[in-house]
């Protein structure tokens, strides 16, 4: 009994120690960015875009606004910020393509993500962006499609899926794989 | 004549009047656009993270970080305190600016886990002490019993130390 006893307490401090290490290696795992989105995509299965209906603050204005708002055209969702110099470099060739996207139902929104609203607001007046812009004002919405930097892209169809993945500054093709999409559906 | 001078007198203030009161209107209106600051920049830099580089506020140096600085002096000279300040930095940035752990989902394990590990240590403690108490009274007693001397060294003793007496 005694010799039981004797154990007992390294072996509880070596579980607890167990313990500390597996919450460590999850916080880290949970912490990083999820890629669950990519591999959907990747194996053409186009899931549904997540947080859809969460409500927005709009940019401009005082109301509120959601992804689902937008269903039944083609989305471009942009996230972005003032301070991301790639952002800055791709803001005219968004605001290029979103005259052909409305011309068939289709749109670029924009989401700002950790940007201070008078920040972002005099980035849409110096690129003279004209497409609608929400603010990501907890960073939610962005950790739901995976993002941590800046910028990202998402085509969205008429359906509320997620059926292409831009990480980085855009590229002319990839807006263009946007406009196919709302001038075939 | 005094009435002239009287009626003269009641017509200059009449005149002066509107522009007496427009001055104290825009005095009024002073007063209340000056706001008196009610906290400072490095107060609120120690508290809150550069959203970017995150690192510190105060530490930081970088476009974003000067960008910052400035939405904050732009509060602070509205006069808002250092809570309202915050309150407005979590709204345009989001709770990850105060660089705290968030009060639910996997964060919530930085405030219990310290909790759990103290109670944990705590009740080590209140096992083990015990254990150690009987173990020092046991070893003290064994000591004691050695220490006791026979008959014949006692004796001996006792004679060594009469000899300096």
């Amino acid at each position: 009994m005694e010799a039981v006893k004797r154990r007992a307490l390294p072996i509880f401090v070596s579980l607890a120690g167990a313990c500390l290490v597996g919450l460590l290696i999850y916080g880290v795992s949970a912490q990083s960015a999820s890629r669950t989105l990519d591999n959907e995509v990747a194996l053409g299965q186009y899931p549904a875009a997540p947080e859809a209906t969460q409500p927005l603050p709009m940019l401009e204005g005082n109301g509120h606004s959601s992804l689902a708002s937008f269903r039944g055209k083609v989305v471009v969702l942009n996230f972005w910020a003032s301070w991301c110099e790639p952002c800055q470099e791709e803001a005219p060739l968004l605001q290029g393509s979103q005259s052909q996207l409305e011309q068939h139902g289709g749109t670029v929104l924009g989401v700002t993500y950790l940007d201070a609203s008078p920040d972002s607001l005099s980035f849409v007046h110096r690129y003279h962006l004209t497409y609608p812009n929400l603010r990501d004002d907890n960073g939610s919405f962005a950790h739901s499609y995976g993002t941590d930097k800046l910028p990202e892209s998402f085509i969205i169809d008429r359906q509320g899926r997620v059926v292409a993945i831009s990480r980085g500054e855009i590229a002319q093709p990839f807006l263009d794989r946007a406009i196919a999409l709302a001038k075939s559906s | 004549m005094r009435r002239r001078s009287l009626l003269a007198l009641l017509l200059a203030l009449g005149a002066l009047a509107p522009a007496a009161l427009m001055s104290l209107g825009a005095d009024g209106a002073t007063a209340a656009t000056a706001a008196v600051p009610r906290t400072s920049l490095p107060v609120i830099e120690r508290q809150v993270m550069c959203v970017t580089c995150k690192i510190p506020l105060n530490v930081a140096q970088s476009p974003q970080a000067d960008r910052e600085r400035a939405y904050i002096q732009g509060l602070i000279d509205e006069g808002q305190s250092e809570a309202q300040i915050k309150r407005e930095l979590v709204g345009q940035y989001g709770p990850s600016v105060l660089g705290l752990p968030q009060t639910h989902g996997f964060d919530l394990a930085a405030y219990l886990v310290p909790v759990a590990v103290v109670l944990a240590l705590l009740a080590t403690l209140l096992l083990l002490l015990p254990r150690w108490r009987r173990h020092a009274r046991t070893q003290a007693a064994a000591e004691g019993a050695h220490a006791a001397l026979d008959p014949i060294n006692a004796a001996r003793l006792d004679q060594d130390l009469a000899r300096f007496d």
